[in-house]
């Protein structure tokens, strides 16, 4: 009997890591033979013509991603390090079941709730928009994942400072905080992985372009939504180029993801 | 901020100490104001929600859920081929994921070779890292071809008296959308079992093969017994990223409003409907409000969802799950 079983086991393994092959096997095969300088320094030309890049959308992305971890990342660091200080309080009990609450709520409801906000507000679709989304799905996700490391400081390193007549606020920053600085910097780089794929929450908020746009006030383009919008599209000149938007996207998220996991099971002898 | 600061550094002087109780005040103001941050969000997204999908709340209420006419021109709106989508999608994910999941988390908690276990799951869980678009477009234009040209037919041929399997194949279709989503929540149910598994103490698996039993025996009455409640949890949360799941579902659900009985045939789904409508709506419609609407219900089911989830596994974490 055990050994029916591990053999059906065995073959659920096989079953479950086949899809990660498949996947990256037809992204390489079918993204990196247009892949090119130009690929990354043009931007579209006007459908039914050959060429054309993805510059505009790496900037997109880069400048939504970038202005979401400016507001989500501090913001989710020192609410981790609230629940863990004050770990028994009222209101950490109360914001880390909010935290997981928000991490289950599907994107595409944090989407039409930055909608409501922003774009309703101001009256028009803005990469601002897109970033408040990002912001929200951030903060929950790097708020758990400073409570989980700091949780993982010896409490003798913390009484240590304290008995030498170290302030509380010295103490947690510059011992304890410091102490997991490594394991928290991987972990957001882990949530800016995550939150650059998103696509779900910018349909409607920075809405995509077809043109390289600094003015954050505006619609702008994005990796993710370039890869829908394209892989939906009508030209086989636009597959192309969304299979290869796709393979950068996935570099990039899975280059993060491999390094934040690899750092912190070195330093930390475990997943996080 | 110094590192390693000199000892006179240090609070001793009445001055001193005075200024680091200042410090720690100023210091644990900011700390609450942003603990605060995620329940005042999520208070906001709440009301947002509500206030948005009030005017379709006011004409349609609790029928939203029950009729299936969806007119954004004639501005009737009706839920239940959406409510329908998502269930159904979720449902045959989950058939297929369960099992295969929590063979995997067995197999890598009990059976596999020490050396083995972490690069496995470590491969296995970069597949919850790749964004749900690229699995839509490899869905589009690798799986639906794949299925379409022999998967399908043959489910046709040789199980077309259910009605499930019957009808025109069509690419896009209910039953490519529960695939994609299969392959999508289950490392996210795997890891979760696994971490519960590793959780059961080892004393469970040492008394169980004292008492005479093999590795598998020990697994089905020691070992997945005392972890049932956290097994039921990482379902249950599995089930959740299913339900909200939006990209992959939307570029392979065939979009269409309507509830079919066979599988081949497109439908749609609550998250799919918001994406693809959403920006079209304008400002201060009906249809936005609807499609509001439509947030809100998922927004509310996920929520159930998950706190049932995450009630089930801290139980298992207490030890009291039997």
């Amino acid at each position: 009997m055990s050994r029916i079983m591990v053999g059906v086991m065995i073959t659920a393994v096989i079953v479950a890591v086949l899809p990660l092959f498949l996947i990256l096997g037809s992204l390489i095969v079918k993204g990196a033979s247009s892949l090119s300088i130009s690929f990354f320094t043009n931007t579209p030309v006007p459908a039914g013509e050959d060429g054309g890049g993805v510059r505009h959308a790496i900037v997109g992305t880069l400048l939504i991603v970038g202005m979401a971890s400016l507001v989500g990342v501090p913001l989710g660091i020192a609410a981790g390090i609230y629940t863990t200080e004050f770990k028994g309080s009222r209101l950490a009990t109360i914001t880390r079941f909010v935290a997981d609450v928000l991490n289950g709520t599907p994107s595409i409801v944090v989407g039409v709730f930055a909608w409501t906000v922003v774009v309703v507000t101001q009256g028009h679709f803005s990469a601002l928009a897109g970033s408040a989304a990002l912001a929200v799905l951030m903060l929950p996700m790097v708020m758990r994942t400073t409570e989980e490391l700091l949780n993982l400081v010896p409490i003798t390193l913390r009484e240590a400072a304290l008995a030498l007549g170290y302030s509380r606020w010295r103490t947690s920053l510059t011992i304890v905080l410091r102490t997991a600085l490594p394991g928290i910097v991987t972990g957001v780089l882990l949530s800016v992985a995550r939150i650059a794929g998103e696509t779900a929450p910018l349909l409607f908020t920075a809405l995509g372009s077809q043109f390289l746009s600094y003015n954050v006030d505006r619609p702008m383009a994005a990796l993710p939504l370039m890869v829908y919008t394209y892989a939906t599209g009508p030209f086989e000149e636009w597959h192309r180029l969304a299979w290869s938007a796709a393979l950068v996207l996935i570099v990039v998220v899975l280059v993060l993801s491999v390094i934040a996991r690899v750092v912190t099971r070195q330093r930390f002898g475990r997943n996080v | 901020m110094p590192t390693t600061p000199p000892p006179d550094d240090v609070a001793t002087s009445d001055a001193s100490l005075a200024l680091s109780a200042w410090g720690d005040r100023i210091f644990k103001g900011l700390l609450v104001a942003s603990a605060l941050a995620a329940p005042a969000l999520l208070v906001a997204l709440l009301w947002q929600l509500l206030s948005g999908a009030a005017p379709a709340i006011g004409a349609f209420g609790f029928s939203f859920i029950t009729d299936s006419i969806w007119d954004p021109v004639a501005e009737k709106f009706g839920a239940l081929p959406l409510v329908f989508g998502t269930l159904l999608t979720s449902f045959l994910a989950l058939l297929l994921a369960v099992p295969l999941s929590l063979g995997v988390a067995i197999y890598l908690t009990e059976f596999a070779p020490e050396r083995i276990r972490q690069p496995i799951a470590m491969v296995i869980e970069l597949l919850a890292a790749i964004p749900s678009v690229v699995y839509g477009l490899w869905g589009i234009f690798v799986m639906i071809p794949i299925l379409q040209s022999s998967v399908y037919p043959f489910l046709e041929a040789n199980f077309g008296w259910l009605p499930i399997f019957q009808g025109p194949i069509y690419g896009p279709s209910v039953l490519s959308a529960s695939l994609i989503l299969t392959i999508m929540v289950m490392p996210f149910i795997m890891s979760v079992a696994r971490e519960v598994l590793l959780a059961v103490p080892a004393g469970q698996r040492e008394a169980a093969t004292a008492l005479g039993a093999t590795r598998w025996e020990a697994v089905t009455t020691a070992i997945v017994p005392y972890a049932k409640s956290g097994i039921v949890g990482a379902i249950i949360l599995g089930l959740g990223r299913a339900l909200g799941e939006t990209m992959a579902v939307t570029m392979l659900i065939g979009n269409r409003h309507d509830i079919a009985a066979s599988l081949f045939a497109p439908g749609y789904s609550m998250a799919a409907v918001i994406a693809n409508e959403f920006a079209e709506a304008g400002l201060g419609t009906l249809h936005a409000s609807a499609l509001t609407y439509v947030a809100l219900i998922l927004f509310a089911v996920t929520v159930l969802v998950n706190a049932a989830a995450r009630l089930m596994i801290w139980r298992m974490n207490r030890g009291a799950g039997k």
